[in-house]
């Protein structure tokens, strides 16, 4: 690791001031800044702890909904009993990343901010665009099993890795943020961008803006049909190499009066396609419609040779999650419900 | 937290002090910024029970457990633990008394090389006193994190569900596996 500072601010402005400074990098789990800096690939001169400010608790908001703190780990996340109860989908899918030592770890902020795990991004030998800006991409052309295959561009073609990320672009969050100009919102969909020509902007945080907190809309809408269906090259403990956020919600009349999907592996960001969402209004749950919502998000796919697979591998992963949401919540911490099995999985 | 600026030959490096209590014992350390957890233990405090496999969180050997949680101590800084409690494994024994752990995995057979044994331990101590594993396949995906490459994972889940009394339990029927979820 190369020389560092370090400060642990006890409050917030002065954290935003330290985090102001040149070469400063806020650490929360340390799970991924740590590793890169191994790696050489980031290399801040000095770390701004800020596991000491009040940012880890995880509370109701007035409007219904919740409020997950920066600093509140992972696993707690997850385990949280309302999360479980009201956001199933993003139970299941913190579950599905990483390993429990490192959820007991990482941060809810640090998860959206953590980097590609594209191979070339890591090896500081090679080029790469996201790393050294305008030194060309490696991936192109080489090793593709996991990169995108969608909304990438000729200066990059890396995916997102992270799986909490697609649950909370499937149920709408919002990022608080909080800079020395003020605070303010950024809706899910806005915040990670697509690579373009600025590969090297995952997000659209500002330089020293620090996120506090994560808002969910308020619960119960899709707590009782949501499924995360992640695919990797083994059973756990992997990164994914497609998943998917399936959320509906089911009315009485046993048609779907609203839908969320949300894929990861797939491109620089949570895919989501709000024409395909509507291709299930208003239709019963079930292949057709299903198959119809996956041909609209997949469109436009284009591999790279190695990660071709991926392609069909959405389309019927896509069609799998939509299939076991529909036959009730996967939460993976409970008996599966006695409805599962009724349509095939 | 206030730096240190070591005397000496320039150039002057910022060490910080720390203390830490590791497994009952108040210990107090200089380390620099960048010291991980994992280094100060093995290589400062002479506790090398604790291992090093890949010093990038993908095998879990270095795990101990910090407030009583499991983590992976090559991921986290000495600097940001400090005023924290550390469990190692050469922690988990009451004295002579091995803990039920570390006897099941005798009596199962629960390790060859044993490189990765101190940390499917710890891992296994952190694991029960979380609380969420139910099933054998449960105990099986959260052990998921501790990598052993001798492959002694069948004798490592007998060991670790006989202690916690599932080990008559069969996976439950009640929860089919779905591939993709997780846990199964
Ligand atoms: C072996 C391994 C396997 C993994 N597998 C998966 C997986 O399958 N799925 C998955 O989703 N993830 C996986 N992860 C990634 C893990 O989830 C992330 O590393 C973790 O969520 C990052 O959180 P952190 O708090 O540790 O971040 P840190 O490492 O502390 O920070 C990450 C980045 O965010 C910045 N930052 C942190 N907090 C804030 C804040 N509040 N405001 C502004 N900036 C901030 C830091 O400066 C840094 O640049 C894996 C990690 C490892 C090591
Ligand atoms: S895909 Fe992106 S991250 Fe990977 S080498 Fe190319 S530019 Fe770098
Ligand atoms: S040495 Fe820490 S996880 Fe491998
Ligand atoms: S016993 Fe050899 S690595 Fe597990």
């Amino acid at each position: 690791m190369n020389p560092v500072t370090f400060h642990a601010p006890q409050a917030h402005a002065e954290a935003l001031r330290l985090a102001a400074r040149d070469g400063a990098a806020y650490i929360a789990g340390g799970t991924n800044l740590i590793d890169l800096m191994k790696e050489g690939v980031m290399r801040p001169a000095s770390l701004v702890d800020i596991n000491s400010l009040p940012l880890d608790t995880i509370a109701p908001t007035e409007q219904g909904g919740l409020l997950l703190g920066a600093t509140a780990r992972n696993a707690d996340t997850a385990y949280h009993p309302l999360v479980r109860s009201g956001y199933p989908l993003l139970s299941a899918a913190i579950l599905a990343g990483a390993s429990p030592q490192i959820r007991n770890m990482a941060s809810d902020g640090g998860n959206l901010l953590q980097r590609t795990r594209c191979h070339y991004f890591y090896d500081i030998a090679v080029p790469c665009n996201k790393r050294v800006p305008g030194s060309g991409c490696s991936a192109i052309g080489g090793l593709t099993r996991q990169h995108a295959i969608l909304g990438a561009s000729e200066h990059c073609i890396a995916t997102h890795p992270s799986d909490m990320c697609v649950a909370l672009a499937a149920l709408g969050a919002v990022v608080h943020a909080s800079s020395e100009q003020g605070e303010r919102r950024i809706d899910f969909t806005d915040f990670h961008r697509l690579p373009g020509a600025n590969p090297e902007r995952d997000n659209t945080l500002l330089p020293g803006e620090l996120i506090t907190a994560i808002e969910l809309p308020p619960a119960g809408q899709f707590a009782a049909h949501s499924a995360y269906l992640k695919l990797r090259d083994r059973a756990s403990y992997a990164f994914a190499l497609v998943s998917v956020a399936a959320a509906l919600d089911i009315g009485p009349d046993g048609t779907v009066r609203a839908a969320r999907v949300a894929l990861g592996g797939v491109a620089h960001k949570p895919w989501r396609v709000p024409a395909a969402e509507d291709a299930l209004l208003g239709k019963q749950p079930a292949s057709a419609a299903f198959e119809a919502c996956a041909e609209l998000l997949l469109a436009g796919a284009r591999g790279h040779g190695q990660n071709d697979f991926k392609i069909p591998m959405a389309r019927r992963a896509v069609v799998r999650a939509l299939g076991q949401a529909a036959a009730g919540t996967i939460d993976n911490m409970h008996a599966a419900p006695a409805s599962a099995g009724k349509e095939p999985l | 937290m206030d730096a240190h600026t070591t005397a000496g030959p320039a150039p002057a490096v910022a060490t910080y002090p720390i203390s830490l209590r590791i497994n009952g014992e108040q210990r107090q350390c200089e380390v620099e910024a960048w010291v991980t957890l994992l280094d100060l233990l093995r290589e400062r405090l002479g506790l090398s029970g604790t291992k090093k496999g890949c010093d990038h969180g993908q095998c879990g050997a270095c795990t101990v457990l910090v407030g009583g949680k499991r983590i992976n101590a090559c991921l986290t800084l000495a600097v940001m633990q400090n005023g924290k409690e550390v469990v190692t494994v050469e922690g988990l024994a009451d004295g002579g008394q091995l803990h039920p752990l570390q006897q099941a995995f005798i009596d199962h057979d629960a390790f060859q090389c044993g490189y990765c044994t101190p940390g499917q331990l710890c891992s296994a101590v952190g694991l029960m006193r979380e609380g969420e594993a139910r099933t054998v396949a449960e105990v099986r995906e959260l052990m998921s994190g501790n990598v052993c490459r001798c492959g002694a994972y069948p004798q490592i889940i007998a060991a670790v569900t006989q202690v916690m009394g599932l080990a008559e339990h069969k996976d439950n029927p009640d929860r089919p596996y779905l591939p993709g979820t997780v846990p199964a």
